[in-house]
């Protein structure tokens, strides 16, 4: 590092302790929620247990929005880890925002498991107001009013972030590297990727979050006043225009730590180049655009809002399959990589990212939707990005930030069967959207049972892997220090 | 229907599996001339990304052209209103002629639910939402007699899942 470098980084002994933080807690909850799905798909098969359809949409709820909320804490961590590596950043407003998200986490899991909300995570207006008595208005206050503190929360740091790189890079568009890729300035190869996609993020999460806020302020106001309802096409839209930007944010910060902890692996470098940047203003752009997909069955929507829905979930993947996975390829391909906990886990995650792509894109075309629309085929194809994809990235980062990736047996184990357990999860949940399984059902017919049945399985060993990769990192988390070597070569 | 969909999803899943299987199975030993498998994987890279643009063009014409939403061309279907309501469906009429042309018009009265049609062999022949405030127009040919189902496809509370409506599809007569 440059003198000037260390001038601009966030001191060495801030970086880790609050990160550590969010990971173990990240962990601990990722594990938990983990159970509960798995108890939904057993409910589904209904052969070992049985949950009532008031529990289990209680749990659905808690499980989506758990592991949303949580995927985000956990993608922030990584993304503000790599980033205060080049920009300073301020551990007490990471620290608050952290404080902030579990207010947030105890006012949504009370209104779930005490007030009995049960809306799904993505809160579609009407319903939280229109419960026909299962839950109270009280209750879906509280849970919006968690939602919307979870947001100002993400907010807060991303100013802090954002104040960072314009400190540094002059800009978000200069961070972004456009100057580099309309060559207005030469490609400059030290320009790190992780603060690429941290302007991405930036960018697209806080246009995301500002619309969420929107539309759960309209829903806390038609709960307080009945009579001010808005329009629900209007809110469907910002609400999937929300949720979609989210969500997927949370890949894309957590994708840093493939950037930055794979060439280290590889000991060959991963750095911008104008396909690199061209891809990444590309998906900015497309992220914003293409939450119409999630409104294909909403004939009163404009048709060439659905058609570039249709047009643009395809172009989306494109820079996922030519430039990230493939850029990891390469970097891989005879290398003479050791394969630990931490690399399998990374190259998984740009497998599973990938591989969801496919399930997605064909679910994106208007014909595909018309008959998989809101079955499981759904979420066979994010549990690929999430389970498969984000989830590895995380994992593989906290790996490396305790153990350097160094788990032994037992790591390089849990890391395979953590990918076959969640690799059939998310088949059996394809294969039941092809039968036509409704996804968001307590109760399936019989002749659906079998796949939950399989899923329960599959997310029993998940849960296995999961364990048998986090408890070591959970155990080893709090002491440990990352060894200078593997940072700087 | 959804069997192809499934195969073919399955088809591109393979190919993405098998160029990992392939990098991490030659992921040693060390090559250091990075530049070089750089070089070739640039070169892959560019044909890659034309084959899946050309892929993109072929397939969304045909997928797109004509128009898969637009309410068919049949002169003057048969109408029938559909109103979800937590929790029941209710259908101005449950009995049609297999080969009549009917157009499903469908809105809600409270929350948003899911218009979804199974067949006789339960698998979804066509859907769309049923939403407070919007009609939505679902155009549908019965090709089989045979008992079709109604059930609700967007989570709506709790008895979704048992929001359920029967349509008789009779022999033409
Ligand atoms: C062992 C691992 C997991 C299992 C067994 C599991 C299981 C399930 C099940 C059964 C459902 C409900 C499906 C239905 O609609 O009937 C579901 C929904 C969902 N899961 Fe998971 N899941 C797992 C991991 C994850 C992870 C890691 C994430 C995200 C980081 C996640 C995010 C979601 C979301 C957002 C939903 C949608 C909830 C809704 O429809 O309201 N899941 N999962
Ligand atoms: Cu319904
Ligand atoms: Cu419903």
């Amino acid at each position: 590092m440059t003198a000037s470098e260390l001038e601009y980084a966030t001191p060495d002994t801030q970086r880790t302790p609050v990160v550590k933080l969010y990971l173990g807690i990240g962990l601990l909850v990722f594990a938990g929620l983990m159970l509960v799905g798995a108890l939904m798909r057993a409910a589904q098969g209904a052969t070992t247990i049985s949950i009532g359809p008031e529990v289990f949409y209680q749990l659905m709820t808690l499980h989506g929005a758990g592991m949303v909320g949580t995927a985000g804490l956990a993608a922030l961590a990584v993304n503000w880890y790599f980033l205060s590596k080049y920009v300073r950043l301020n551990q007490k407003i990471f620290l608050g925002t952290l404080v902030l998200s579990l207010v947030a986490v105890v006012m949504i899991v009370g209104s779930i498991l005490i007030g009995k909300f049960a809306a799904g995570w993505t809160f579609l207006y009407p319903l939280p107001a229109t419960s026909l008595g299962l839950w109270s208005k009280g209750a879906a206050l509280t849970f919006v009013g968690g939602l919307l503190l979870l947001g100002v929360a993400f907010l807060l740091v991303y100013l802090d972030m954002g104040i960072a790189i314009v400190r540094r890079y002059g800009s978000i568009a200069r961070a972004l590297g456009l100057p580099m890729l309309f060559g207005r300035e030469p490609i400059d190869p030290t320009h790190p990727p992780a603060v690429v996609a941290s302007a991405m993020v930036l960018i697209v999460n806080v246009a995301g979050i500002a619309a969420g806020a929107i539309v759960l302020i309209m829903t806390i106001l038609h709960l307080i006043y009945p009579p001010l309802a808005p329009d629900a096409l209007l809110m469907k839209n910002l609400i999937y225009f929300f949720g979609h930007v989210f969500i997927n944010a949370t890949i894309y910060s957590a994708v840093i730590a493939v950037y930055e902890i794979l060439p280290l692996y590889a000991r060959r470098p991963w750095t911008v180049s104008r396909p690199f940047l061209a891809a990444w203003l590309a998906v900015t752009l497309m992220v914003l655009a293409v939450y119409p997909h999630h409104l294909l069955m909403d004939f009163a929507m404009p048709s060439w809002m659905a058609i570039m829905g249709q047009i643009l979930s395809y172009t989306s993947g494109i820079p996922v399959l030519v430039v990230t996975a493939f850029s990891g390829l390469m970097l891989v391909y005879r290398s003479g990589i050791r394969w630990d906990a931490a690399s399998s886990l990374l190259v998984l995650s740009l497998f599973g990212w990938a591989v969801g792509i496919v399930p997605a894109v064909i679910d994106g075309m208007i014909n595909v939707n018309l008959v998989m629309h809101n079955t499981l085929w759904v979420p066979g194809h994010f549990h690929f990005y999430l389970l498969l994809g984000l989830l590895p990235m995380v994992l593989g980062f906290a790996s490396y930030l305790s153990a350097n990736g160094q788990q032994g047996r037992t790591g390089r184990v849990g890391a395979m069967v953590y990918a076959v357990g969640a690799t059939l999860l998310c088949l059996s949940f394809l294969v039941s959207g092809a039968l036509s399984v409704p996804r968001r059902f307590a109760v399936h017919e019989e002749s659906w049972q079998w796949l939950g049945d399989v899923g329960a399985l599959s997310g029993g060993i998940v849960l296995v892997g999961t364990l048998m990769i986090a408890v070591p990192i959970l155990l080893k988390l709090p002491r440990a220090r990352l060894a200078s070597i593997s940072e700087s070569g | 229907m959804q069997i192809s969909i499934l195969l073919v999803t399955l088809l591109g899943m393979a190919f993405v599996a098998a160029a990992f299987v392939f990098v991490v199975l030659n992921s040693g030993p060390r090559d250091e001339d990075y530049g070089g498998i750089a070089k070739r994987g640039y070169f892959i890279r560019r044909w890659w990304m034309i084959g899946l643009c050309a892929a993109g063009v072929v397939v969304s014409a045909w997928s797109l052209v004509p128009f898969p939403l637009q309410a068919s061309s049949v002169e003057s279907p048969r109408i029938i209103q559909a109103i979800g309501r937590q929790w029941s469906w209710e259908l101005a009429s449950s009995s049609v002629e297999a080969g009549e042309p009917v157009r499903f018009r469908v809105t809600s009265l409270d929350v948003n639910h899911g218009f979804a049609i199974y067949g006789p062999d339960d698998q979804i022949i066509a859907q769309t939402q049923a939403m407070p405030g919007y009609y939505n127009d679902l155009d549908v040919t019965f090709e089989r007699a045979g008992k079709y189902r109604v059930l609700c496809l967007e989570y709506c509370g709790l008895a979704h899942h048992t929001m359920v409506a029967e349509i008789d599809v009779k022999e033409r007569r």
